[in-house]
């Protein structure tokens, strides 16, 4: 009797699997992607490809990456889909992704100076995005502040406590920002640069979307951002502006194919889909406004809409590294967040202290004070590493656990924290010095 | 009061009965929670990389001046937090339940409202109106030339706090209050006593219990909460820091379960304080009160000051569901007092998908709560009425769900069941119940606390009189103390519920269909672009008007019983 039923049981999961087979069935993606930007590709994918369904499940990017390594045993997913080029390097290295020729030909093989595509063909631009700076207009002209375009102009003292930055150790695309600073100016002076901008923050977000929504409500006035946040929020309506510094990079937002998919033909489905000219022209919707990979599209595109693969601007960007990057991705966070993040009372207090005493030291030029000032801004650049040490064997493996190290990964924290906030009070009380001078 | 504890109690040994229920619930918290939180705390006590067993990682963490500066700003907010919520919590509570007040019912209700928070969404509105360029600093810097950090640091964070959290207060202090006899309050006051000197001796002290069960929840809630201080951006506190290293991309910090692991420790030491502020005092009373307190009424110049005063706390605390209204009404709102202009296209977008949200939302929050306070109630009785070993175990391990971040216990739910697999080949882990039980594990603290409270004010001579009579202890648990804790399980029941209905944290990792999503997870899909913000408010809205309704009927239901319960007597 059991047996008659547990038979009947599997003839009827069988033929449920069959009649998903022969429709295609349920193609699974996980995306941190919005609803604004799923909704129009699923009901695009849908029509394009009768029979499939896309069902979207939408989690942070790390939160996917975190979900599709618990879940590997018994993968569900399909498909994975986020902006940030680390993380899908995060899941080729975990042998998480599955290798794919896509049927779609003829697309460019770089955007700027990056390549579109894993080389080894686990995962695929399908949208270019360059990082850059976004203002609220309204926001500026109250506070009558002029529109910042490059990276040095946010380090002037009129920007101070105006802007936003999302921790690069919790946004993917921030992490690139910084990185495509410290390669274009160098180890040295990019992190003056960054921490110059550091001392101007009013907050570090923990969420990439933080930075567009503090400036789109006025919160703040400006942000360093993905150039589509601001494009689509120009699209709703909200009175903001974008610009490209000369120093950036574009890279792709990307697509790859989980390893074991349950449906790896309606995986492969979407991902043709996406690359094609049909699946291109829904990125230039109001709501999405991201670069497409195809150049073809970009006749469609509105007007100003800026074009990486003709506008001289994306022509003269960086070469962006990536193999440096990889090197040094968990140091340059780390610092980042014990240099800044969690010392931005103290790096803000020093940097204000400069701007006042600078402000009287050009009124009233005297050298000794224009020597304190040097020192000051000198102890605030202070690195507690060089580039070298940063992509070392034994600072890398204080991090992953490896057989170098020479201390733990909380260990260095610290030790980076201490010397920051001993350096800023140093500058701080320099920069108060050059003021007693001239006041 | 301390009469009953003088007399010997008759509970030797444990029964059989009980030892199957603490076995019962032992192995329902030691599979839901302690398994899976355990597998992935575990890493607290590795060594990166080798993975050998050490705590060198706890030597770090007092190490860290970061890590230091963090434990002492967290305990500043959460004591703080008490401080005010207390102050915001009392006078509702006075007034709705002492005197003979107008809409004491919207008001219990609406000053509920505050604790169903959406994700998100109520912090955008939040910043709308307080934020340094919100509603209020734009006026004011208009008119005055000045600002008022209202969202910014620690202060930022005390205030958005108890504004979020003061109705675990009033609701258990207000169920306490309700079930004082007014035999006691009489009996003083025909030994001369009245007034405030009536309220400090008499009726606080008997409502201590409810208050002691909302300040300490309210204690621990705000050490272990992360969603505020991260929408401030304050990061120098312990539980931001947990999840910031829990959550980023790629290597696994120990740092992260370390403070997960001192999170727990300092939640359970929390409440094992308050058990021991209780300890050698008895509050239960013989009397249920009939009608609760006497009822005073106000004269006309008390009721406009009543009144008044009311007023302006239900706007305070009211102020981010207003921000939120007009958000999800809002065409574009940029650094102005108002919105550009308005629409309802929000609701329009929403509409088609919301039915299926509110569905899932209202049967996983309702099976949650039900959960909760069947287990919550039944904690509360073996530790308050037996002696059976372990039972004070069980009530620490039920607390410390509320210090285990919910991307912790969504990870440990996916580590413990995805392996395992159903006949159809699906794993075990993607079945909507999943959800169910992780939101049951995550607000079993709320209803416990209600039920422990509920419980410390029901005596036990009453039981021992029907046992006497020759009632069962089945029987006794069913006709007496069930109908004398239905206050308290309705409050566990409605503040389990209305929670559990905007949770997210865990919700994000366990939902694996759209299909099976809750409206929390919808609205974490719509706040991610800014097409998307109005939308995201609307739902925010319907899920607040939804909770509220619910709510609202179950108070309707508490004052109806008690009313009855008056009559009657």
């Amino acid at each position: 009797m059991l047996k008659t039923i547990a038979a009947a049981m599997l003839m009827s999961a069988a033929f449920v699997v069959t009649v998903h087979a022969q429709d295609g069935g349920k193609v699974t993606i996980v995306t941190s992607f919005s609803k604004d930007v799923t909704d129009p590709f699923k009901a695009g994918f849908e029509a394009a490809n009768p029979g499939f369904t896309l069902d979207v499940q939408n989690k942070s990017t790390s939160s996917g990456v975190k979900y599709i390594d618990e879940t590997k045993v018994n993968n569900q997913v399909d498909l994975f889909w986020a902006s940030a080029p680390d993380a899908f390097d995060s899941l080729k290295s975990r042998e998480l992704l599955a290798k794919f020729t896509p049927s779609v030909t003829g697309l460019p093989e770089k955007v700027g100076s990056y390549p579109v595509n894993d080389k080894d063909g686990y995962y695929f631009g399908f949208a270019a995005s360059g990082y850059g700076i976004m203002s609220n207009d309204r926001y500026l002209e109250a506070n009558d502040l002029p529109k910042p375009v490059e990276w040095s102009d946010l380090t002037k003292p009129e920007y101070h406590d105006h802007i936003a930055i999302a921790a690069p150790s919790r946004s993917g695309t921030t992490h690139l920002t910084i990185e495509t600073i410290l390669q274009g100016e160098g180890w040295d002076k990019g992190w003056a640069t960054l921490k110059g901008i550091g001392g101007n923050l009013q907050q570090v977000t923990e969420r990439s979307f933080g930075v567009p929504d503090a400036v789109n409500s006025g919160q703040t006035g400006i942000g360093i951002v993905i150039d589509f946040f601001a494009f689509s929020a120009q699209a709703s309506g909200f009175p903001v502006s974008f610009a490209y510094p000369s120093v950036t990079t574009v890279v792709p937002a990307n697509i790859g194919i989980v390893a074991n998919a349950p449906n790896q033909a309606g995986a492969e489905a979407f991902v043709n889909y996406l690359l094609s000219e049909k699946g291109q022209a829904v990125l230039l919707e109001p709501a999405i406004r991201r670069l497409p990979i195809n150049p073809a599209l970009y006749e469609k595109a509105p007007e100003g809409f800026p074009n990486p693969f003709k506008d001289p601007r994306f022509q003269s960007m960086i070469t962006f590294d990536s193999d440096v990057s990889k090197k040094r991705t968990d140091v340059v966070d780390t610092l980042y967040d014990q240099l800044i993040s969690f010392q931005l009372d103290n790096i803000k207090g020093a940097t204000k202290a400069i701007h006042e005493a600078e402000k009287a030291v050009a009124a009233n030029e005297q050298a000794a004070a224009r020597a304190l000032l040097t020192e000051a801004h000198a102890l605030i650049a202070a690195m507690p590493i060089t580039a070298e040490e940063a992509a070392s064997q034994q600072v890398r493996d204080a991090f992953t656990g490896g057989e170098e190290k020479t201390a733990r990964q909380a260990e260095l924290e610290q030790k980076w924290a201490a010397f920051a906030s001993e350096k800023y009070a140093a500058a701080k009380a320099k920069a108060e010095e050059a003021l007693a001078l001239v006041d | 009061m301390a009469l009953v504890q003088s007399i010997p109690i008759r509970r030797v040994s444990a029964k059989p009965g009980q030892i199957f229920a603490i076995a019962l619930i032992a192995l329902f918290l030691a599979i839901f929670l302690i398994i899976p939180a355990g597998t992935v705390i575990y890493t607290a006590f590795t060594e990166k990389g080798t993975g050998a067993l050490t705590i060198v990682n706890f030597v770090d963490f007092f190490n860290t001046d970061l890590f230091r500066r963090s434990f002492f700003n967290s305990v500043y907010v959460s004591g703080m937090s008490v401080v005010w919520a207390t102050a915001i919590a009392l006078p509702l509570a006075v007034l709705t339940t002492r005197f003979d007040f107008r809409g004491s019912l919207i008001i219990q209700t609406l000053g509920f409202v505050p604790l169903i928070m959406p994700p998100f969404v109520g912090a955008v509105a939040m910043q709308l109106l307080f934020g340094r360029n919100g509603t209020v600093n734009l006026i004011l810097n208009d008119w005055f030339g000045i600002r008022i950090p209202f969202m910014e640091g620690l202060n930022g964070v005390i205030f958005v706090q108890s504004l979020h959290y003061f109705p675990f207060i009033l609701i258990n202090l207000s169920t306490s209050l309700r079930n004082i006899d007014r035999s006691m309050e009489e009996a003083a006051q025909n030994l001369g006593s009245s007034g405030v000197r009536l309220f400090r001796r008499i009726v606080f002290p008997l409502a201590m219990p409810g208050y002691l069960a909302g300040a300490s929840l309210v204690f621990v809630k705000v050490f272990d909460d992360l969603a505020t201080p991260l929408l401030l951006n304050v990061k120098d506190m312990l539980a931001p820091q947990a999840y910031l290293r829990v959550t980023s991309v790629g290597l696994t910090d120990p740092m992260g379960y370390v403070i997960s692991v001192i999170l727990i420790a300092v939640s359970i030491f929390a409440m094992w304080l308050s058990a021991v502020a209780m300890r050698g005092k008895d509050y239960s009373t013989t009397q249920r009160g009939g009608g609760g307190l006497s009822r005073r009424k106000l004269s006309r110049g008390e009721s406009v000051i009543a009144y008044g005063v009311v007023g302006l706390i239900l706007l305070l605390v009211l102020s981010p569901h207003i921000g939120l209204l007009l958000l999800s009404l809002a065409t574009v709102w940029s650094f102005s007092p108002l919105p550009d202009a308005y629409t309802v296209a929000h609701y329009g977008r929403v509409f088609g998908e919301s039915s299926l949200y509110i569905k899932n939302t209202l049967i996983y929050a309702s099976l949650a709560g039900l959960i909760d306070v069947v287990i919550g109630g039944a904690i509360a009785y073996l530790v308050l009425r037996t002696k059976v070993v372990g039972r004070r175990w069980l009530d620490w391990a039920a607390t410390a769900a509320l210090a285990i971040p919910g991307v912790v216990l969504g990870i440990g739910y996916l580590r413990t069941f995805y392996g395992i697999t159903l006949p159809d080949g699906t794993p075990l882990a993607t079945l909507w119940v999943m959800v169910v039980l992780a939101l049951a594990i995550r607000r079993l603290p709320y209803a416990l606390r209600a039920c422990y409270a509920a419980l410390q004010q029901v005596s036990e001579s009453l039981e021992e009189a029907a046992e006497n009579l020759g009632a069962t202890k089945q029987r006794t648990i069913r006709r007496i103390v069930l109908p004398l804790m239905t206050g308290g399980l309705l409050a566990g029941f409605v503040t389990s519920f209305s929670t559990a209905a905007v949770e997210l944290s865990a919700t994000l990792m366990l939902i694996q269909s759209n299909s099976d999503a809750p409206i929390a997870y919808g609205l974490y899909v719509f706040m991610q672009s800014p097409a998307g913000r109005g939308p995201g408010a609307a739902l925010g809205v319907i899920a607040v008007i939804m909770v509220a309704l619910c709510t609202l009927l179950s108070h309707y239901v508490i004052e109806r019983r008690q009313k009855a319960l008056g009559v009657t007597k």
